[in-house]
């Protein structure tokens, strides 16, 4: 079990954290972790700490995204980018197998991703759960198994939600819970620090760290305390009833209105998980590859079925990815499918806001 | 055969046959090329297979032959999309990649001792063809045999040889009606929730298996439960966009369902909830 046990909070200054790049280096990982790129934070890798966005901050509205400088020597403090764990282990272009003829014969080889060994840091709370859901999701899937197994996941408590975050109503943070190998909170000074798995153990025993004073632990309560206090919230946990009752409901005539049916939310919602195959062929026809890109029900094709289109307005596939989102997935996997990141409020174009649809469609208080 | 796990990553099959049953519908009769594939190779009737034509990419079909006919699987194909387009142009000895059985099929040990009720419409026979087949070959395990189709136009049905034939088998009643009929046309003119009123059916005893256009299928469903039918006695085979065959691409999702690994045959029960909406 990850992130169950009560562990010794430790405290590592902010200028040796550099020794966990190192002591993860020599355990043969590859790090991923936040940077600025392209005017946003996304995860990429890392080699040493002085890569993280030192002092970046973030400003976050439904269909707006800005970054901005500050003098805190602060790495963490700026809540979620547009990209989620998701790309990492769900990969966005996966080869499944290939197929390659032969004067009419036809052989079939599996394809496997190459092997890696990841650790992730920087993970905030509400990505860890979205990660539990795609385990889920993909238990059986020999791709997404294998690019999962044997990743170190470091989370970082929130410290900067952002107004579009609501991770507290959907309970998935701002504090990790489960999932995580190791979690910090980040001070001005440094980070406490609490192992949630063996391995997690194993790293902090590695790194110089003293134990957590009582004010560096106050102080992390305390920043705690504030990042769950959010703008935004869910009328409730489990809207699935509410949600299906409503299915003639006006509002998703006038959302669909002004939804694009772009699949912006779909792509950067931590737990979508709707894929296509494809063919691609090589062009001297002796090789075809079927790869699986990721997919979006916003998409025409997404329900066409011979010669017929299931949800063939903005009106059902809108209907459908909020009902499934908010609703299907309690069947489905035990628990609704948002974990109030907010990504897919601040990337929608037109700045369209799942929690005040939703509180439209059933209420304020379900 | 007996359900297997399926396989993910398709074997290379060879067209023994290939039978034009209509202008625009074909039947491929299948065999692994791998003598120890086809003969791990099982599956239960209502299952459906992922046919992959090389370099154009894969469909999802179901299986109308015998799950005991161990030389051969047989599709029967309408030619509707880019893929079953190009299907239709393979011929005997060709090969394609398949991979499966996938999903849950007819609920054949539930239906043993009652009445097995088959309703139709459209070009929806195929999923029900290999239960007809079933009980045929299994005639002492059931009563009788109802076999209730629809079709919009007489010129729609196919294996009308095979209607005729069946017809005339003891315990066994056929009702076949056209919206429209044409010169000829040996059966009724109508809907086919008319031919229910005809079929004097049991419905304390009876198991109803349906296929065909959703609205169809919930018209002859709510014909049927004021008839006193119980909702979990009506079966229905759904059809949703499937690519991966096991519940992970998403596109098949219909509310909670997953069709190609929950269904795609449903008790009214499970899925009536989903029905009314065009989710």
């Amino acid at each position: 079990m990850k992130g169950t046990l009560v562990d010794e909070q430790k405290f590592l200054v902010r200028e040796r954290l550099d020794a966990l790049f190192r002591v993860l280096v020599e355990a043969g990982y590859t790090i991923v972790g936040p940077r600025r790129q392209d005017g946003a934070i996304v995860f990429a890798q890392l080699t040493c700490a002085d890569e993280l966005p030192a002092g970046v901050r973030d400003a976050q509205q439904p269909g707006e995204y800005r970054l901005s400088d500050s003098a805190s020597p602060r790495r963490f403090s700026f809540a979620n980018g547009p990209q989620a764990l998701k790309p990492l282990f769900f990969a966005a272009h996966e080869p499944l197998w290939e197929a390659a003829q032969d004067q009419g014969r036809l052989t079939f080889s599996a394809v496997k991703p190459a092997r890696q060994r990841l650790a992730i840091l920087g993970v905030r709370a509400c990505d860890l759960a979205a990660l539990a859901l795609h385990d889920a999701h993909f238990a059986h899937d020999a791709h997404y198994t294998s690019r999962r197994a044997g990743a170190l996941l470091i989370t970082v408590n929130c410290s900067h939600p952002a107004a579009t975050c609501f991770c507290a109503s959907t309970g998935d943070g701002p504090v990790a819970s489960a999932g995580y190998d190791l979690m910090l909170d980040e001070l001005d000074d440094g980070y406490v620090m609490q192992a949630g798995s063996e391995a997690g153990r194993a790293l902090l025993a590695l790194l110089p760290t003293t134990a957590a004073s009582a004010e560096h632990s106050n102080a992390a309560g305390q920043q705690r305390a504030a990042a769950a206090r959010q703008q935004r919230r869910l009328p409730g946990r489990n809207l699935q009833a509410g949600l299906f009752a409503q299915l003639e409901h006006p509002r998703w005539t006038e959302t669909a209105v002004r939804c694009l049916s772009c699949g912006n939310c779909t792509s950067v919602c931590p737990t979508c998980f709707c894929n296509t195959q494809l063919d691609e062929a090589a062009l001297d026809g002796t090789q075809a590859g079927r790869v699986r890109v990721w997919d979006s029900c916003f998409t025409e094709g997404h329900s066409y079925i011979h010669g017929v289109v299931i949800r063939d307005d903005t009106r059902k596939r809108y209907r459908q990815w909020l009902t499934h989102k908010l609703g299907s997935w309690h069947a489905q996997y035990g628990r609704s499918g948002c974990v109030g990141c907010g990504r897919c409020i601040t990337w929608c174009p037109v700045g369209i806001d799942l929690t005040e649809e939703v509180a439209a469609i059933v209420g304020e208080n379900a | 055969m007996s359900a297997v796990q399926p396989f993910q990553v398709p074997h290379e099959a060879e067209i023994i046959e290939r039978i034009q049953e209509s202008p625009s519908i074909y039947t491929l009769r299948l065999r692994f090329t791998e003598p120890a594939v086809h003969a791990g190779y099982g599956f239960a009737p209502g299952q459906f297979n992922m046919l992959y034509l090389y370099g154009v990419g894969e469909v999802p079909i179901s299986i109308v032959s015998d799950p005991e006919d161990d030389h051969l699987f047989d599709h029967t194909i309408r030619s509707v999309g880019r893929v079953t387009r190009a299907l239709a142009n393979l011929q005997q000895g060709a090969r394609l990649g398949v991979r499966g059985p996938f999903g849950r099929g007819w609920p054949m040990a539930q239906a043993e001792g009652r009445d097995v009720v088959i309703v139709t419409g459209g070009l929806g026979c195929a999923p029900v063809m290999s239960v007809i087949n079933y009980v045929l070959r299994r005639r002492e395990r059931f009563r009788r045999l109802v076999i209730i189709q629809g079709v919009k136009h007489a010129d729609d049905l196919i294996w009308r040889e095979r209607y005729q034939a069946w017809a005339k088998l003891p315990d066994t009643q056929v009702f076949v009606a056209a919206d429209k009929a044409g010169p000829g046309w040996p059966f009724r003119e109508g809907l086919v929730t008319e031919l229910l009123g005809d079929a004097q059916l049991d419905p304390r005893n009876s198991t109803v298996m349906m296929c065909g256009p959703q609205g169809m299928m919930q018209a002859v469903a709510r014909d049927l439960l004021s008839r006193g039918f119980d909702e979990r006695d009506l079966w229905l085979s759904m059809e949703r966009n499937m690519q991966c065959g096991h519940g992970v691409c998403g596109h098949c999702q219909m509310g909670e369902k997953f069709v190609c690994k929950d269904g795609p045959v449903f008790s009214y029960d499970e899925i009536k909830h989903l029905l009314a909406a065009r989710l």
